[in-house]
């Protein structure tokens, strides 16, 4: 009847004895393959959503399908199955194994035991554990190494739907960071489609393909892509939630070769100082690159062609301020902040592009 | 005039247990089983009734509070009570030792399921098991290190108090200490007393073996 793999509609959940709803009338849908992010202050009824996915909590009032089925029609057990489940406790089975603990659902579903253990073995290399992990218990574990067993753990049987509470919520910044990009790695392999809950606006922007930002009480305050909801908030809410620094945010999910580069103050060995300085003054720098067309070997300053009569190929100044077209406009504005050339010289790998000031960035920002 | 009589004697005679080393034997096998009996029994009423407290919380109050009773009555009393009604027998021995077990048993249990992380609860109901599995397969493995140091406790307690049991003729090691006071003999004691201390310490060391074997998951943890 419709081709989201879960769809919400008018759901609404009061807990017994509570005067306000925990969610209230809420509606959205995740297309089969997408991340839809759910990110909202503490108590906004986040995790309460994800529970009602797989019905660990019964909504009070709505209607929720996954896969195209009525989930309130099916075994609550059955659909479990059906569904990954991470939780930022990891709530891995400490009695049980690592390489037992990731066959808990395949085990459930009645999978023949070679098909089982080649399934964890699978798993445990798929998020990056080594595979001498298997036979150990989970109090031997990092909190980091936990929580990539939770992860494989919610694949292990292959299910379309994976819900994620918070994974990334008990360990350093460091590891979360890591975490984050091998998510990303694994589901541009594995194509899930996934729920992830957390409170973090940055993991949500990182994370999402559409973040639904949530208010006190379960009201959807807007939903979209992060770049969507970063160029036009809703409301003062969500761009209070967004934080001051909104633009910047935009700029992380801007790669570099989406955006047009200027060519930048280069020129040949052996141009005059007059065109040199023509050159220089249309980007309003004391200073001239010194390549060919695809290549950017250093710079001078303009005194220094000065003494020299014209642009020469030695003595060339390194450009500190390099960076790859596969970044982020952020990134490239900190390499132009942070270098007197106030410019980024952007390269794939070593073939010069062009370059980025920050004049070129404000405008792809504003636009 | 008892001292007078004791001075008499060595603490220990040990033609006397050469002698009688079919009777030790005898009176060991009786206290094993007596103890064994107690906490079988003991241990199935406890399970079943901390099902019912942990199904039916508000049953946990009443429950403790029976089982509470009962184990604050002295043994003496207890035996006494019950020899009008059941006489002379095992059965009494036992309705008096399982009725000690019965409070230890139920409260470790209890609180060892409850002392499971609800996080790995919810997983578990996350990922499909249902509220049995949850109950088989998470909370009692991982109740065990609990549940098993409340049968620690109470194999110690329930060993102590079948030496009281001797005095309606069911005792096992207890007649030794029973037979020994009567008839001013330090032997005796001794044998009764010794037996019954190398009985609860074996089982303890027992009941321990068999934690470390059914939870090397607890160990893997502590090392770390
Ligand atoms: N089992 C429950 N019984 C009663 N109230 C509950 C229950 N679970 C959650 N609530 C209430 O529902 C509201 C939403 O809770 P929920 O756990 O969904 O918030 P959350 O967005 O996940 O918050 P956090 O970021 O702190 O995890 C809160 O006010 C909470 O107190
Ligand atoms: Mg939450």
């Amino acid at each position: 009847m419709n081709d989201a793999m879960i769809r919400l509609e008018h759901v609404s959940k009061t807990f017994p004895g509570s005067a306000t709803d925990a969610v209230s009338d809420l509606s959205f849908e995740v297309p089969e393959g997408e991340i839809l992010v759910l990110v909202g202050p503490s108590g906004c009824g986040k995790t309460t959503t994800l529970k009602m996915i797989n019905r660990i909590i019964e909504p009070s009032s709505g209607v929720i399908w996954v896969a195209g089925v009525n989930a309130i029609e099916t075994q609550p057990h059955e659909l479990r199955r059906q569904i990954g489940y991470v939780i930022q406790q990891t709530g891995l089975f400490p009695h049980r194994t690592i390489a037992q603990n990731i066959a808990t659902v395949p085990k459930l579903l009645g999978w023949e035991r070679p098909r089982i253990s080649a399934r964890v073995e699978e798993l445990i290399d798929l998020v990056g554990l080594d595979s001498d992990m298997a036979n150990r218990y989970p109090g031997e574990l990092s909190g980091g190494q936990q929580q990539r067993v939770g992860v494989a753990r919610g694949l292990a049987a292959d299910p379309p739907v994976l819900l994620m509470d918070e994974p990334f919520g008990a360990v350093d910044p460091i590891v979360r960071t890591r975490l984050q990009l091998e998510l990303l790695d694994l589901q541009a392999r594995v194509r899930k489609t996934i729920v992830f809950v957390t409170h973090d606006i940055d993991e949500a922007i990182q994370l999402g393909d559409r973040v639904a930002i949530l208010n006190v009480g379960g009201v959807l305050e807007q939903i979209g892509t992060p770049e969507d909801i970063l160029r036009v908030p809703a409301n003062d809410f969500v761009a209070e939630f967004l934080g001051t620094d909104r633009g910047l945010k935009r700029l992380s999910l801007i790669k570099i070769h989406t955006v047009d580069l200027d060519p930048g103050p280069v020129v040949a060995p052996g141009t005059s100082l007059e065109e040199a300085r023509a050159a220089a003054a249309r980007y309003d720098v004391d200073w001239v690159g010194v390549g060919s067309p695809g290549r950017l070997d250093g710079w001078l300053h303009l005194a220094e062609v000065e003494s020299a009569g014209q642009v020469t190929a030695a003595d060339l100044r390194p450009f500190r301020s390099r960076i790859n077209t596969s970044a982020t406009l952020k990134e490239a504005l900190d390499a132009i902040i942070s270098t007197r050339a106030k410019v980024a010289a952007v390269f794939d790998g070593d073939h010069y592009l062009g370059m980025l000031t920050a004049e070129r960035i404000s405008a792809e920002i504003t636009q | 005039m008892i001292l007078a009589q004791l001075e008499g004697q060595p603490l220990v005679r040990w033609d006397w247990i050469a002698d009688h080393l079919d009777d030790i034997w005898v009176a060991t096998k009786e206290h094993l089983v007596l103890t064994g009996i107690a906490l079988g029994v003991g241990l199935i009423l406890s399970v079943a009734l901390s099902m019912v407290a942990i199904r039916f919380r508000r049953t946990y109050t009443p429950i403790t509070w029976i089982t509470g009773i009962l184990y604050t009555i002295p043994s003496l009393a207890l035996f006494s009570i019950l020899v009008p009604i059941t006489g002379l027998t095992v059965l009494t021995a036992e309705i008096g030792l399982v009725s000690y077990t019965l409070l230890i048993l139920i409260r470790n249990i209890v609180a060892g399921i409850d002392g499971v992380d609800p996080a790995i609860k919810e997983a578990a109901i996350g990922m499909g098991y249902t509220p049995r599995r949850v109950l088989l397969q998470v909370e009692v493995p991982l109740a065990l290190p609990v549940i098993i140091a409340g049968l620690r406790i109470a194999s110690v307690t329930t060993i102590g108090l079948v030496t009281v049991a001797a005095l309606i003729g069911k005792g096992g090691l207890g007649f030794f200490i029973l037979q020994g006071l009567r008839r001013f003999f330090t032997t005796e004691i001794v044998v009764g007393a010794v037996m019954s201390v190398a009985l609860a310490v074996a089982i303890d060391v027992l009941l321990v073996v068999a934690q470390r074997a059914l939870t090397p998951w607890a160990r893997a943890k502590a090392t770390v």
